[in-house]
């Protein structure tokens, strides 16, 4: 009896073992994110339907862009503090270009495309080549970029948004099966994770950038071209600081605090995400839902009734305790 | 670090920590071309009329006191991003407890102080014993300060009675009170890193955790007195603002940039981002830079937006004049 009774009960463990070491697998910022995603549908019961959850995307979705843009940067052991200011200079410079001119929208994106590059081209070389450590390198381009855009517009936005313009940030195609009408900013996202994804863990770039992240030295000796992937590191991150600020625009209009204290959030998103801050690891699906899951937290605290100030209380918890759960957790490794 | 033997005079000369850093030349060459540009291009106000002197003086003394502080900090290896907060909580901290009340205003820098010393223990202790990197703990900090700080105060509510603007406006003799703490603190600071156990301890944590620690140092309490001292040179900085301003604002810290213009100015003055070198002489000359060029700009009527322009820029590059040389990749 006694052995009949407990091979099973054995088995049962041996399975409940192997289940936990997969559950032990999943990166921990899917289960965080299930977790605030019930927490908000509980408390918001819209949110759970297919409509609520694409309407959550389309506000998140230019967030996570922005994180995908800084794990490029983090991953190569560098920070890009200048993604903020770069979303406010795309928001009000195309208001200035498009000056009421439907016409003009999408040279208007084209233009502040090129800036981006400019911007995060220059980011990369002050770094690369100049060796000033990317912290000061990209406060300094936040300060450049901010005082050049509101003397660029004198202060304060000029001209309004047109409507195909903001069509990316806050419009749908209608009429899809299932869906119904699918936000377009959804699509951006979806577009803008696979090819990132590819990019980061398909491509030798992915690569080169984890391995200069992990030890540039080491990586150099054995051929890496260490500038010009941290350069491009740079450029895709201002390049999408670009696309995302295209769709915050579009859902938000102008405004001259469009991208305030943006890059924060977008450090922080890929810290959630699981990436190691100083490089060498991250996952470019890991960190969007490190960004879907932080805007999923404001949307918690917000129906919790906090005040939007302590938004950045609770961030910089979040933060601190990511950080210190990765080093805690490493060193045990060790 | 290097192994190469050192003359014994420049040891002296080290020790005393008095040699002249290389970063005055910058000063002096700053000051004569924007001297020249004021003749040149505005009224030449800045010989001729010595308030403006002064006035150079008294707008470097609060990122000067809270650049010595980040000093200490950048020499211990770690970096503190939250003064602008910790600046901006003493501000209107001040204000609020003072309520206009000579006899409220020495409890009221008491509490202000300990809340300072509370936030470098804090800061110390995430960096050392949870191992966070110091840029981001500092500014996960400077994060939870600022949202405690919006949500919970308004702009100017209360005020520091008069007794206590002295701090900002009054004179002993010809010099203005202000600059005589500024002067003060940058001499204690100086003491502190050249003559006590501390500071040699400071420079051996920094150059080396590992070697400092294998060599008997307590590594962990060195960087967090650093950083306690950091916040209190933050909160002596608020407290200075406050007087001038007479009521303080949550925005009065962040609006300055006193976090990155004081490690800008501690890196134009040669203290390494790296740690284990530097020192408050060259802090000093960084911050009298920023002064002088803030003072040549208003003279020249040069536009607040551009002014932010060309402030990135001269950040990135005295910067860069210092890093472009070291043979190391910067990440």
């Amino acid at each position: 009896m006694t052995t009949l009774e407990k091979i099973p009960s054995r088995q049962m463990t041996g399975i409940l073992v192997t289940i936990w070491k997969r559950v032990k697998k999943i990166p921990p910022v899917y289960l965080i994110f299930l977790v605030i995603i019930i927490g908000v549908s509980y408390l918001n019961p819209n949110f759970a339907t297919l409509n609520g959850m694409l309407l959550f995307l389309r506000r998140a979705s230019p967030l996570a862009i922005l994180a995908i843009g800084q794990l490029f940067v983090v991953a190569s052991g560098g920070f890009d503090l200048s993604q903020g200011s770069l979303v406010t200079l795309t928001v009000i410079g195309s208001a200035l270009i498009i000056y009421n001119n439907e016409e003009n929208s999408y040279i208007a994106i084209m233009i502040l495309l090129g800036i981006g590059i400019i911007i995060g081209l220059v980011n990369g070389v002050v770094v690369s080549y100049l060796k000033v450590p990317s912290l000061i390198a990209t406060l300094g381009m936040l300060l450049l970029v901010k005082g050049g855009g509101l003397y660029w517009t004198g202060g304060a936005p000029k001209g309004y948004l047109t409507e195909n313009w903001r069509y990316f940030g806050r419009g749908f195609i209608e009429n899809v099966p299932v869906f119904g009408r699918f936000p377009v900013a959804v699509i951006v996202f979806l577009i803008v994770v696979v090819i990132m994804t590819i990019l980061f863990h398909k491509t030798n770039l992915g690569k080169q950038i984890l391995a200069i992240g992990d030890n540039p030295r080491a990586s150099q000796l054995s051929g890496v071209k260490v500038k010009l992937i941290r350069i491009i590191a740079f450029l895709i991150s201002a390049f999408l600081s670009v696309v995302a600020g295209v769709m915050i625009g579009g859902y938000g209009g102008t405004s001259i605090l469009a991208g305030e204290g943006l890059e924060m959030q977008s450090v922080s998103a890929v810290v959630i995400g699981g990436a190691l801050l100083l490089g060498g690891k991250g996952s470019v699906p890991e960190v969007a839902i490190g960004g879907l899951t932080l805007e999923a937290i404001f949307s918690l605290l917000n129906l919790l009734g906090l005040p939007k100030p302590y938004r950045d209380a609770v961030q910089g918890l979040i933060i601190i305790g990511a950080v210190a759960y990765a080093a805690i957790t490493s060193k045990r490794r060790d | 670090m290097t192994t190469e033997s050192i003359p014994a005079d420049e040891i002296k000369r080290s020790k005393l920590g008095i040699r002249i850093p290389p970063v005055y030349y910058f000063l002096v060459i700053i000051t004569v071309g924007g001297l020249i540009l004021d003749i040149l291009f505005a009224k030449g106000n800045i010989i001729s009329n010595p308030t403006i002197l002064t006035n150079i003086l008294i707008r470097s003394v609060a990122l000067g006191i809270v650049a010595v502080g980040q000093t200490f900090v950048m020499i211990g290896a770690s970096i503190d991003l939250s003064v602008a907060y910790t600046i901006s909580l003493t501000a209107v901290m001040t204000s609020q407890l003072m309520q206009g009340d000579p006899e409220r205003v020495p409890m009221a820098i008491i509490l202000v102080f300990v809340i300072g010393a509370v936030i470098g223990l804090v800061n110390g202790l995430i960096v050392t014993k949870l191992n966070v990197n110091p840029f981001i703990a500092t500014l996960g900090t400077g994060l939870i300060i600022a949202g405690i700080l919006n949500g919970t105060f308004a702009n100017f509510k209360g005020s520091v009675p008069k007794s206590f603007r002295a701090l900002g406006y009054e004179s002993l003799g010809p010099i203005p009170i202000s600059i005589i703490i500024l002067i003060a603190v940058v001499v204690l600071g100086w003491f502190i890193l050249s003559w006590t156990k501390f500071g040699a301890h400071l420079y051996g944590v920094g150059g080396s955790r590992e070697l400092g620690r294998l060599s008997g140092l307590r590594t962990s309490r060195t960087i967090i007195v650093a950083h306690i001292i950091c916040s209190l040179t933050a909160v002596l900085s608020g407290l200075f603002i406050v007087s001038r301003l007479g009521s303080g604002a949550p925005w009065v810290g962040p609006d300055g940039i006193y976090d990155l213009e004081s490690v800008a100015t501690t890196v134009i003055g040669g203290t390494a981002l790296s740690g284990g070198r530097g020192g408050v002489f060259g802090t000093l000359a960084g911050v009298l830079i920023f002064g002088v060029i803030d003072t040549v700009f208003n003279q020249l009527g040069v536009d607040t937006y551009l002014k932010t322009v060309f402030r990135g820029a001269i950040i990135i590059l005295a910067v860069a004049s210092y890093s472009f040389r070291s043979k190391r990749e910067a990440a």
